[in-house]
């Protein structure tokens, strides 16, 4: 793995607590799954290290020139996936507004037709030949990102006895240190199916509900061939430096 | 009204789901020629310091079966106690160590393992040293929010007892949760890592 040089000034203060309240709890009953895979016991919060601080970075010589190109990546004939073709950008911020920048992100999602290329998806809609549903991409100076795929369809799912997911795209996020990473899912504005879903219904506050929410972004879409969503992405912020004690070792 | 501090929120988390490969481990998922390889495979090569080790595991639910569906991340210093990040101000990590790794779970079994070396010691906030010890992170179907814990080695008594991090947990009954153990004759050290019941695994909010 190689660290990049740049002339940013390391990160090095600790994080600022993460509000438990604003995530769903780890159980939410309405997602069946989290019964048995959620912890009971209060987790335990200590002084962050510098095991914590610290984290790993991706190099931009880690990135094929479709890895963010969801529509192609996968294709061997060089033929699109199917879908409605759409553009997702954003930048990666901490929470003092900063931007975070050299950071993987990494995305995957269902095919147009609602289906995952993954052999636990019993889901009867068609696998689409020309489309994996990953790719990845590493984050600008500037925190920017950008990928180009379909918009994935819903998906019905075995958990009450009718649900189905709103159409969705996952990230996983890394930051300049690891107590930043990070699973979400993005979703799309105006999707009738978001009030019914047993997974973003887990998040108490409404407000965080819909920071996940990307609206179409019609001054980035692509005349006569790609609407554009855009999703920010907020990672936990470090605690000023300013008069603090330096961790020791820094 | 005073003026607005401007703070962001930080982005909900949400599910990894049960189709976490695709992203995570797209080779493992048999979608292959998007990524010439999986992230984090390899911790340590042939010039890699330190005493070669591995970590073998299972994350057990609440009625005692293994996820066959989770990942795990992990994340530790190398053997002089240095992490390979731009955040690392004491010196330079050992180029030929990674130091984080990522592994799914067996579909069949459930077991993870990473093939890694001893970490060395890193400082402690407020002077002394931390114990050797791995963070890992664990995300599933079902996990809301990926679950941080630690591996300490049950071999390192000493300096586990005056670990800060340990004496953090009031019960001390469940610190031994923490505790990796060697098998005997081997260079393997177990390590579960149980959700729930009567020795749910310690896990941190960092």
């Amino acid at each position: 793995m190689s660290v990049e040089s740049s002339n940013r000034a390391p990160e090095t203060g600790a994080f600022m607590g993460r509000d438990r309240l604003w995530h769903p709890p780890a159980l939410t009953p309405r997602y069946k799954t989290s019964i048995l895979r959620s912890p009971q016991r209060a987790p335990i919060s200590f002084s962050n290290t510098l095991s914590e601080v610290t984290g790993p970075v991706f190099g931009h010589a880690l990135l094929g020139d479709l890895d963010n190109d969801l529509i192609l990546n996968f294709s061997k004939s060089g033929e699109a996936a199917l879908g409605p073709r759409i553009i997702v950008h954003g930048r990666v911020l901490d929470e003092r507004r900063r931007p975070v920048p050299g950071v993987l992100i990494e995305f995957w999602q269902a095919n147009a037709a609602g289906r995952y290329r993954h052999k636990k998806d019993g889901y009867l809609a068609p696998l689409d030949p020309n489309f994996g549903g990953c790719g990845r991409a590493i984050s600008a100076e500037d925190g920017g990102y950008s990928f180009r795929t379909i918009k994935p369809g819903p998906y019905p799912w075995p958990n009450g006895t009718n649900d189905w997911r709103p159409s969705h795209i996952h990230f996983s996020i890394f930051g300049s240190g690891f107590a930043q990473r990070l699973i979400t899912q993005m979703y799309f504005e105006g999707d009738p199916l978001i009030p019914h879903d047993p997974i973003l219904g887990g998040i108490a506050d409404r407000r965080a509900i819909e920071q996940l929410i990307a609206p179409l972004d019609m001054a980035n879409t692509i005349p006569m061939d790609a609407t554009a969503y855009k999703f920010d992405i907020v990672l936990r912020g470090r605690r000023s430096t300013l008069f603090e004690n330096r961790l020791e070792g820094n | 009204m005073p003026q607005s501090l401007e703070a962001l929120k930080e982005t909900p988390s949400q599910t990894g789901g049960p189709y976490v490969h695709i992203g995570l481990a797209p080779n493992f998922a048999s979608i292959t020629g998007v990524f010439p390889a999986d992230l984090g495979t390899h911790l340590v090569n042939d010039k890699t310091r330190g005493e070669r080790i591995a970590i073998e595991g299972h994350v057990f639910d609440g009625t005692g079966e293994p996820l066959r569906d989770c990942i795990v991340e992990l994340w530790q210093a190398d053997a002089d106690g240095l992490y390979p990040s731009p955040s690392e101000m004491r010196g330079a990590a050992d180029p030929n160590f990674a130091g984080w790794g990522r592994c799914p779970a067996d579909q069949q079994t459930g077991l993870f393992r990473f093939d890694t070396i001893r970490p060395g010691r890193v400082p402690a906030p407020g002077g002394g040293l931390q114990a050797p010890h791995i963070t890992l992170w664990i995300v599933a179907r079902g996990i809301n929010l990926g679950l941080n814990t630690r591996i300490y080695f049950a071999d390192d008594a000493a300096a586990n007892t005056a670990d800060p991090v340990l004496n953090r947990i009031e019960q001390t009954s469940r610190r031994a949760t923490l505790l990796a153990h060697r098998r005997e004759g081997s260079t393997i050290y177990d390590f579960d890592i149980r959700l729930q019941g009567p020795d749910e695994t310690v896990f941190f909010d960092i």
